[in-house]
């Protein structure tokens, strides 16, 4: 009983975390192939390998301070984070499930990023747009899967593991992208954004509830049970904006 | 000097509009529903001691809020 809770929380954990983080690396990879195919790898990968430099910094700065730091108040706050950022991408996979929204944000971010490349002028100060580009996209998306390893690596006391999931994000991503580089918009993204909102809020309501001392009944395994409910919520949100639509193009028409 | 400065300045802001974007950003509703919800659940569990309520208002209200964001967008889109 105990082994199945706490395989059930690592499976969890690890999903959400690899997700999170392959959409993450997803978004910033999109930003280095287009400022490479347009200016030449070298400004691209020099960029990006600043904003990696930069983002260890932080993380050796702040990942042992995290360790003490009270529990309850960390997980208080990382609940909280969790469920705002779970909510805000749960939300924009529901809208863009029901048409409300572009699916494919990848193709948008890639002709944004060679349309601001066209329009720089001069060599250098291109090589400059291309390195801060690059930097600035990976150093962002990058920050974003750092605080989703601290958070729920620190909160499940599996930092270890969670870096690992995200590791192997980063290399799947990686070799995806050498692979297929411009078809990045083949990724099932709005799917993926769906799973991973449901994660992060059931995460953020479970980490939350532990900081005001919610005893959840069943301990870890409440879990899986918070993960089929907001996954239900979402589902029957999708179908019953997806009928509103409907009807109301039926009545425009 | 000065020009570290404004360095220094321009990592502050840029900083501050990363948390600004990362929470709030076009969703101040969702920011907002998750203080309410973590003020009502810290009420109802660490004051009132009432552990079976807290269990079921904690994941209620996030689906409330959630429910809630996704209907204001529907409606604004219906508008435009």
């Amino acid at each position: 009983m105990v082994m199945a809770a706490v395989s059930s929380n690592v499976v969890v954990l690890v999903g959400a975390v690899f997700l999170a983080s392959a959409v993450e690396m997803v978004e910033a990879l999109t930003i280095v192939v287009a400022v490479g195919h347009t200016q030449g790898w070298r400004s691209a990968l020099e960029g990006s390998a600043v904003a990696l430099l930069t983002l260890g910094a932080l993380v050796a700065l702040v990942g042992p301070a995290l360790v003490h730091f009270p529990i309850d108040v960390l997980r208080l706050l990382v609940g909280a984070v969790l469920l705002i950022f779970g909510m805000q991408w749960l939300r924009k996979a529901i809208l863009r499930s029901c048409g409300l929204k572009a699916k494919h944000d990848e193709d948008a971010i890639y002709e944004q990023t060679v349309e601001s490349m066209a329009e720089t002028t001069s060599s250098a100060r291109r090589d400059r747009v291309a390195f801060v580009l690059a930097f600035k996209g990976v150093f962002l998306e990058g920050l974003e899967v750092v605080i989703i390893v601290l958070t729920l690596g620190t909160s499940a006391r599996h930092l270890g593991l969670a870096a690992l999931a995200a590791l192997a994000a980063l290399l799947v991503v990686g070799v995806v992208g050498v692979i297929v580089a411009r078809q990045l918009s083949k990724v099932p993204e709005n799917a993926m954004k769906m799973t991973v909102g449901v994660l992060l809020v059931s995460y953020g309501t479970f980490f939350g509830g532990e900081g005001l001392r919610i005893r959840w009944p069943g301990g870890d395994t409440s879990l899986v049970l918070l993960v089929v409910i907001y996954a239900v919520v979402s589902w029957l949100l999708v179908v019953r904006l997806r009928a509103l639509s409907a009807a109301q193009a039926a009545v425009t028409s | 000097m000065k020009a570290s400065t404004s360095w220094a300045v321009r990592l502050v802001r840029g900083f501050a509009r990363f948390w600004w974007d990362f929470l709030i950003g076009d969703t101040p509703e969702l920011f907002a529903a998750v203080l309410v919800i973590i003020g009502v659940v810290s009420l109802v569990s660490l004051v009132g001691h009432e552990n079976a309520l807290a269990v079921v208002l904690l994941p209620a209200l996030s689906v409330l809020a959630l429910g809630g964001s996704v209907w204001r967008a529907w409606r604004a889109s219906r508008r435009r």
